[in-house]
């Protein structure tokens, strides 16, 4: 068969969705891109930190088994173990990659990489482009898929949004059918496999760290589609983020690793200027409970202590909100270590930083959760691909900083050879083949037509509020099984209230309603998911706690949260977690890692490792 | 030192927020202003107002109306994508806070793009030009090499500047010669510059200068200097534009010794 004929749908052109495109392009096969925006503004240029790598330039002794050990530590040892291994060790030639595509990352004396420090690690392990690295490997991949634009193997389809996937009747993916956001159009799109890479689903809680077309929409499509969602329930609450009336503003974990500390007054309620707070009459509170870790524990405790102290009324002026002080760092460094984000809290609150300590609070950030896939990104759909946040593996619990840049392209350049082995070899439609497209453009066509036609007294915005305020008040830091219970309730509530709703756009023209209807009806199916996958598990593990069941339960719930879509709402199973090798330990923060146990590689096999990678 | 919020405007705040915008149904209809007015709150930006505005579109005057449509992503002023013209001025409408506003407060979209509807242009130009630049290093592929060249951290910071570059389109709307496309810009050149300055992206630097020497290329740049000053990342524009007309004459006259 002639390779050159293959053609490969990826949707989403973030950090997963571009990596994937320029090995495929590279491998002499044609792409088509879709995108709800220009690839170059995805959300990935929000990433600030770094990417993380064991290129062990500091002569600290790092390694890429090192850099495995934290992650899979890190996540509470809910990730499967061998894909986490191989990102790792795929993590420094990633770096060199970006190095060489241009990428202005820091440098030492000697011209070399310069490497920080982030969460979860004692290693200096971070590379990083000033504090928009996010920014920059995105950009460097858009270079270079607009190379494969120019020669003609890749095909942008940008301000197109998928609405689901075409399958045949043996439930295979041959396809996909997608809007055009100006137009409305619908057509359908025929390719050998497709690769899911839209990132994570922020705006079911309302207001996170994510951007605006972060509602993991086309992965509730096809979810509901027969797609397996797995680990919905580890949601990632950001330990620091800037709050703000239309989205929490993301203050990155560098300002951490470069030394930024997080107190409130010892004193509840004192009302003195920061800087009038004498160093004794502060209250350092990771420092003093983590000493190994400091203020670099990872994400879920950190975002924890935070919680929990403004809880309790010790927060900066009562308030919900901390300290997170840079002040006692020169300016000079500052500015060239984390200038852009220093900008960002400057631009929206009006305070320098730099001077005045800033004053943050947790937000939604990440999704550990996502679509199924086995070790080569292939979902349980035949020719259905996940790369990047979109899909639940590598980070169990709980993610580590600087990890998602790295999952992201490590995801990309493990699915486009997977998707292109698969189209070699998967059988062709037969000779009607060709309804399926139809029926499924149809199919849409008529869910549109219906949202436009119905009129009600309901209002999309004021549905996806209701479930934005639901879901962060109970389905985040801290979870009690009844208001988990209640939450589900008041998401069928919401959905029978969504049959009622009214576009209120009358030009439908560039409209903005109906995309967002199209969103909303997905968002309410995977916010199911994630609640009744936090209700069903009776544990404390990375993100997921619960005070009425503070412990990690590895006998009942070291297993990989599945579920799968029926009429009647997700059915929930388990899977095991192949923990084959790295024994599980408990993770304790207030000491260094030698003390809590050797870090030595677990020798013999384990019964539940295969099941996954079939 | 002011514990807070020192560079707020310190006069008592307005009861309502009044914003005019200027809106066109699709592309073949004409523009006209509506006007809405909502109740005020602290800390709103622009895109707050208008979410505000698309949940109940009702003008001032009580009248309904479709609801105002627009772009917008990250809303940290990194993606580019809710660049409008605010009070004048092409900028970001995220940042665009209200608290910094003189009201009544104007939108309208940017004017050297094709306006789509309302708000939003369609600026696929500025990617075109990106291609025509050649604006990518020439990897040999994407196996392991090992490590890039080895850099100066103040070559590095140097490029830095150039490749924050978030093709938002600030520095064409203020440009006055940039009109109908008809001049690669200040964001292309400046991309010119930034792989003219890698070590590997200097091997093919003659393919991205002569992407800016045609009849609409670096040339026809005025001398204005709007650009660099309505760049919301700073972005070193007219220095760009300086190297790279050094660049392109010399390579011009190389050009030319050679025939």
């Amino acid at each position: 068969m002639a390779s050159n004929g293959l053609k490969i749908a990826i949707v989403g052109g973030g950090l997963a969705g571009l990596a994937a495109a320029m090995k495929i392009a590279e491998g002499g096969h044609s792409v088509d891109l879709f995108s709800v925006v220009p690839v170059k503004r995805s959300h990935s240029v929000c990433a600030q930190g770094g990417i993380n790598g064991a290129v062990n330039t500091k002569g600290e002794g790092d390694s890429t088994w090192e850099h495995f050990d934290d992650t899979v530590y890190g996540g509470d040892f809910l990730a499967n173990q061998p894909p986490a291994k191989a990102m790792c060790e795929m993590a420094p030639s990633i770096i060199y990659l970006f190095d060489r595509m241009g990428v202005p990352f820091s440098r030492t004396n000697e011209g070399l990489l310069d490497f920080r420090r982030f969460g979860g690690t004692k290693h200096h392990r971070t590379a990083f482009a000033g504090a928009s690295t996010g920014q920059q490997l995105l950009y460097a991949l858009d270079e270079q898929v607009r190379r494969y634009e120019v020669s003609g193997k890749v095909r942008k389809f940008e301000a197109w949004e998928m609405l689901s996937l075409i399958l045949d009747d043996h439930q295979v993916c041959r396809g996909l059918v997608a809007m055009d956001l100006q137009t409305l159009e619908l057509k359908a799109f025929p390719a050998d496999a497709v690769i899911i890479a839209t990132g994570g689903p922020g705006l079911i809680f309302g207001k996170s760290t994510n951007s605006m077309v972060c509602t993991g929409s086309a992965v509730s499509a096809c979810y509901q589609q027969g797609a397996k969602y797995a680990n919905g329930e580890f949601i990632q609450v950001h330990p620091t983020s800037i709050p703000g009336e239309d989205k929490l503003r993301l203050m990155s974990e560098s300002a951490r690793g470069e030394g930024g500390r997080v107190w409130v007054p010892r004193k509840q309620g004192d009302a003195r200027a920061p800087s009038q707070i004498p160093e004794a009459e502060r209250l350092y509170f990771l420092e003093e409970k983590y000493p190994a870790y400091g203020n670099l524990v990872p994400r879920d405790i950190a975002t924890r202590e935070i919680f929990q102290i403004c809880i309790t009324g010790q927060g900066v002026a009562g308030g919900n909100q901390v300290y997170l002080d840079l002040t006692h760092i020169p300016a000079e460094v500052l500015d060239r270590k984390l200038g852009a984000i220093l900008e960002i809290y400057e631009m929206f609150v009006g305070d320098d930083p730099r001077h005045v300590p800033m004053r943050i609070f947790p937000g939604v950030h990440y999704s550990m959760g996502g679509l199924w896939v086995d070790y080569d990104q292939r979902t349980n759909i035949p020719g259905l691909l996940a790369a990047g946040e979109c899909d639940y593996s590598i980070h169990g619990a709980n993610r580590l900083g600087a990890n998602s840049l790295v999952s992201c392209v490590y995801g990309g350049f493990i699915a486009a050879p997977a998707a292109i082995e698969y189209a070699k070899n998967v059988e062709r439609n037969g000779a009607d083949g060709s309804k399926i497209y139809d029926q499924e453009l149809k199919l849409q066509q008529e869910i549109n037509q219906n949202l436009i036609s119905q009129s009600g007294t309901e209002n999309q915005y004021v549905l996806h509020q209701e479930m934005g305020k639901w879901m962060t008040d109970n389905v985040t830091v801290v979870r009690y099984n009844d208001k988990l219970a209640a939450t589900d309730q008041k998401l069928l509530e919401l959905m029978d209230r969504y049959k009622r709703i009214s576009i209120n756009d009358s030009n439908l023209w560039a409209t903005m309603a109906l995309p967002h209807a199209r969103h909303l009806a997905n968002m309410l199916e995977l916010a199911r998911v994630i609640t009744l996958g936090a209700l069903n598990r009776n544990e404390s593990r990375g993100a997921h706690y619960k005070p009425d069941f503070p412990d990690r339960d590895d006998e009942n719930f070291l297993k990989t949260t599945i579920a799968e879509y029926s009429g009647e709402g997700p059915v929930i199973s388990y899977d095991a977690v192949d923990v084959s090798l790295i024994q599980p330990r408990k993770r304790d923060y207030s000491k260094g890692k030698k003390e809590t146990a050797a870090v030595a590689p677990k020798q013999q096999g384990n019964e539940a490792g295969g099941k996954s990678n079939n | 030192m002011s514990a807070t919020h020192s560079n707020r405007k310190s006069t008592t705040p307005p009861k309502t927020v009044e914003i005019h915008i200027r809106r066109r149904a699709n592309p073949d209809s004409a523009q006209y202003w509506e006007q809405f007015e909502i109740p005020y709150r602290p800390n709103l930006n622009v895109i707050t107002v208008l979410m505000e505005i698309q949940k109940n579109p009702v003008t001032k005057s009580g009248t309904k109306t479709t609801p105002p449509v627009w772009s917008m992503n990250c809303l940290e002023q990194v993606c580019g994508i809710c660049t409008m013209v605010i009070n004048g001025r092409a900028r970001q409408s995220c940042s665009a806070l209200i608290d910094n506003l003189e009201q009544p407060i104007k939108l309208e979209p940017m004017s050297k793009f094709p306006n789509v509807r309302d708000l939003i242009v369609d600026r696929s130009q500025m990617f075109d030009h990106l291609k025509r630049v050649h604006a990518w290093v020439e990897l040999d592929g994407t196996h392991d090499l090992g490590p890039g060249p080895r850099m100066s951290q103040e070559e590095v910071q140097e490029r830095y500047a150039y490749s924050r570059c978030m093709t938002c389109g600030c520095c064409l709307e203020a440009c006055p010669q940039y009109e109908g496309d008809n001049y690669i810009g200040p964001q292309a050149i400046a991309q010119v510059r930034l792989f003219n300055m890698h070590p590997t992206g200097k091997i093919t630097r003659d393919e991205r200068l002569e992407g800016i020497m045609g009849d609409d290329g670096i040339t026809n740049c005025g001398n204005a200097q709007n650009c660099v000053q309505a760049c919301p990342m700073s972005i070193p524009l007219t220095k760009a534009i300086y190297e790279e007309n050094r660049e392109t004459v010399l390579h011009g006259l190389l050009g030319w010794l050679k025939s």
